[in-house]
């Protein structure tokens, strides 16, 4: 027992260690191209000799210096402003001490985009972005989990029904993804129809009282849930389906039914807890890749979420705002996978932590 | 040859590689049919290109649904249709008649009506007046003495005081009714002429000089903003769609198919660091990335196909790949090879990575679709290549352009359905491959 919590215990530790380099790589990784390899430097001192300039000629308390003179001011002033943004630097020191904010959650100000309530601190502009990501995503894929789930159960039980057919001939239709369907589904229920919204997250103004608001709410989140939803499902259920019949094909399931237990007894007992792992780690792995696909589903529907601020902060090249979106996801993508690589340890006893090839 | 006969057997794959036929024909017609270069100039829609064509006209197959026959684009010009008098006027001067006759029976009103007129002009002060007459007998004078200018296109649909004359409704709507001022919805049908008159020196000549009724349809696929014949751009959406989905899957699962054989069979360092690099890439949001990519480098679909490989060789797929090879590493027939002294590059090349070609196939098959999405989703964004037209740059443009708000469905729908039954096609394909050369899930 022991011996099997200090495993648990390294392999943790070892995980972690791991992922934080990884984190750290692929931040530094964003920050490079975020800055544009150091060329966004350029454009910044340009910005600041050019605002400074037009400051300084434009003073009519300085009319009367010499051009000379008037020069050597702004030139001073220029790299006083230089040395308060740190811009006299080589970029490659500097990218250090980006990372370093980043990695540390220290993300600093925007330099063009505010949140709503008017702060360029980048903390909470993201911190205002967050919580409409996590509703319409939490919202959709929980959906599409459980609905697969108790639909695969389902389908596994009537295998070779109609129903069955109808549903593995569209599984292709994950092909596709689901702004693509948000596309069809904006232009019936929204362009031609006109019964829901185009797009946002509540009616402009917000309704006052709190039910309203939830209403609006649900009425705006109807389309891009719809869209994910059947994105998602039918791939889902197909994959599910045909996992709970490799399981229920197995001895010991005849075994329990030759006990005479309940179909219902046999489904909790000996399907879905020995299958519980896989479950778990799929429903992780499809987390991961709906954050990635935030991006352009919020941008579609207007969504007031993190993808969007970073398609917006990307068109305004507010670096601030771009590294510390992709430190929010990289920190939530490496928190994923530690959850999946641990949890799939914990749940499954055959997985022998450690043991599974000594070298790494 | 065998796997094609037992593909037959698979109705919905049957289906899905005829499709896939269908675009690699098409694909192959396109290309020759309009070069790239030509295409990018149509695409690019420089003057004088796309001038006789509507602005945001649907696609002519709009009248079955709506039980009309819309107004197509009616074209009259010198050499066609037209009829050019000249008499002496004196002055050294001729009066020169054009009548541009047309035949109007459709159930709608124009989008607009310009006339295009060029001129080699001897002197100044040259002008014209230009008329209608409409069935009913009646001429309406549209404009009084406008300058002859060298090359002209007079949109009357845009003349204000027409308007004005009209009762305030539009030209091509006004000129085509019985009687403006009590706004019916139906044109009057019959015989219309535009008649174009002015004094002109001898010397003059016109070499131009032609009326464009503009539709309210066009072609199979309608055009945008532009006046672009979508049918340009949804025919080489099709081989850019394909070229990048099979080059992006096969450049990435290929390489990673071979990392993922070479690292295990080395194992220990080389096998760490692989492990370590992939979970550095699985961390990296690819779109994000390429996001950055599109905006602060080079939008080139070349680039981007590129920096999708490089981003994907070190990608979840290895682990999988990683851990089947693990099994085939220790099989017996591995051992034999290594017993007769076959080196680590023939017996990973050679019996290692043969072996889970199987596995491999399908997978290349069904990861297609994500690329061909992954590449629309950037240029939906607007990241799409500068000159390229693709099926994401169309689905952009109808977004910037409120097409859905304006009722052009077509614009946004075309495009996406083209990428649906593509992304469908190689996933049913995908999907029957992998039960056919993975026989342990075909019974179920």
């Amino acid at each position: 027992m022991r011996d099997i919590v200090a495993r648990l215990g390294k392999f943790t530790l070892l995980r972690l260690v791991s992922l934080v380099v990884t984190v750290v790589i692929a931040v530094y990784i964003t920050v490079f191209i975020a800055n544009w390899g150091g060329n966004l430097d350029e454009v910044r001192k340009f910005n600041i000799e050019h605002d400074i300039s037009i400051e300084i000629y434009g003073n009519p308390a300085f009319q009367a210096m010499p051009t000379s003179e008037l020069k050597a001011l702004i030139d001073e002033r220029v790299q006083l402003e230089y040395e308060r943004q740190g811009l006299n630097q080589p970029f490659i020191v500097r990218s250090f001490k980006y990372l370093l904010d980043a990695i540390t959650l220290n993300l600093g100000r925007s330099e063009h985009i505010t949140s709503d309530s008017g702060s360029r601190e980048v903390r909470w502009i993201l911190l205002e972005r967050l919580p409409p990501t996590l509703i319409l995503l939490a919202t959709s894929q929980l959906l599409v989990f459980i609905l697969s789930i108790i639909i695969a159960l389902y389908l596994s039980r009537h295998y070779g029904s109609i129903l069955d057919r109808i549903i593995i001939a569209l599984a292709p239709t994950s092909a596709a993804p689901g702004w693509l369907y948000g596309l069809f589904l904006i232009t019936i229920f929204a362009a031609a129809l006109r019964i829901l919204p185009w797009g946002g997250m509540v009616d402009a103004p917000p309704p006052p009282t709190t039910w309203g608001y939830f209403v609006s709410l649900l009425k705006h989140m109807v389309l891009p849930v719809s869209a994910m939803l059947i994105s998602g499902l039918f791939a889902s259920i197909y994959s599910w389906r045909t996992f709970f019949l490799i399981y229920s094909s197995e001895d010991y399931i005849d075994l329990a039914r030759a006990k005479g237990l309940s179909s219902r007894t046999i489904e909790r007992r000996y399907i879905l807890r020995p299958t519980l792992p896989p479950i778990i780690t799929q429903f992780m792995i499809s987390m991961i890749y709906v954050w990635l696909g935030a991006i352009i589903l919020e941008t579609v529907f207007g969504w007031p979420g993190i993808g969007r601020l970073f398609y917006q902060a990307v068109q305004l090249y507010d670096t601030p705002v771009i590294i510390g979106n992709v430190v929010i996801l990289g920190y939530m993508l490496a928190i994923t996978v530690f959850l999946l690589d641990f949890a799939y340890a914990a749940l499954d006893p055959r997985v022998r932590l450690g043991l599974e090839g000594g070298g790494q | 040859m065998s796997m094609l006969k037992e593909l037959r057997r698979h109705p919905s794959a049957v289906a899905g590689l005829v499709i896939l036929v269908i675009f690699v024909g098409f694909s192959i017609y396109t290309v020759f049919a309009f070069p790239y270069s030509e295409a990018i100039k149509l695409w690019r829609a420089g003057p004088g290109v796309w001038d006789e064509l509507p602005r945001r006209a649907a696609p002519v197959w709009y009248d079955y649904f709506t039980r009309k026959k819309l107004p197509r684009t009616i074209i009259v010009s010198l050499e066609d249709g037209g009829t050019m008098t000249a008499e002496p006027a004196g002055d050294g001067k001729n009066r020169v008649e054009i009548v541009f006759p047309f035949e109007y029976a459709y159930d709608g009103f124009p989008k607009e009506i310009s006339l295009f007129v060029e001129a080699n002009i001897a002197a100044r002060g040259e002008s014209y007046s230009v008329y209608m007459r409409k069935p009913n007998g009646e001429t309406v004078t549209l404009t009084e003495d406008i300058n002859f200018i060298q090359s002209q296109a007079y949109r009357i649909s845009q003349e204000g005081g027409l308007r004005m004359k009209l009762g305030g409704l539009a030209p091509h709507v006004g000129l085509f009714v019985e009687d403006p001022h009590r706004k019916p919805d139906q044109p009057l049908k019959g015989r219309y002429e535009l008649v174009m008159r002015g004094d002109l020196s001898e010397e003059a000549e016109l070499s131009v000089a032609k009326l464009v009724v503009y539709g309210q349809v066009h072609g199979l696929a309608g055009t945008d903003h532009l006046r672009r014949d979508l049918t340009v751009a949804l025919s080489w959406g099709a081989p850019i769609a394909l070229m990048f989905g099979v080059l992006a899957a096969v450049g990435t699962q290929i390489s990673t198919f071979i990392l993922g054989g070479i690292g295990t069979w080395f194992g220990g360092r080389l096998d760490a660091i692989f492990q370590r690099v992939t979970e550095v890439f699985m961390i990296l949001p690819l779109l994000a990335v390429l996001i950055m990519i599109g905006h602060f480098y080079s939008r080139s679909i070349w680039v981007m196909l590129g920096m999708v490989i490089l981003l994907n060789v070190f990608s979840s797929p290895l682990k999988v790949y990683r851990a089947m090879f693990l099994q085939a590493k220790e099989a017996p027939y591995i051992e034999a090879a290594r017993a007769y002294g076959a080196g680590n590059f023939r017996i990973i090349f050679r019996y290692l990575l043969p072996r889970l070609t199987p596995v491999l196939l399908p997978n290349m098959v069904i990861v297609i679709p994500t690329f061909v999405f992954l590449e629309a989703s950037l240029a939906v964004l607007g990241l799409g290549d500068p000159v390229l037209p693709t099926w994401g740059k169309i689905i952009f443009d109808a977004r910037t352009n409120d097409a859905l708000y304006m009722g052009n469905y077509y614009w946004m729908i075309q495009p996406a359905v083209l990428l649906m039954v593509i992304g469908f096609s190689f996933a049913l394909v995908g999907y029957t491959l992998d039960r056919i050369l993975n026989p342990r899930l075909r019974k179920l």
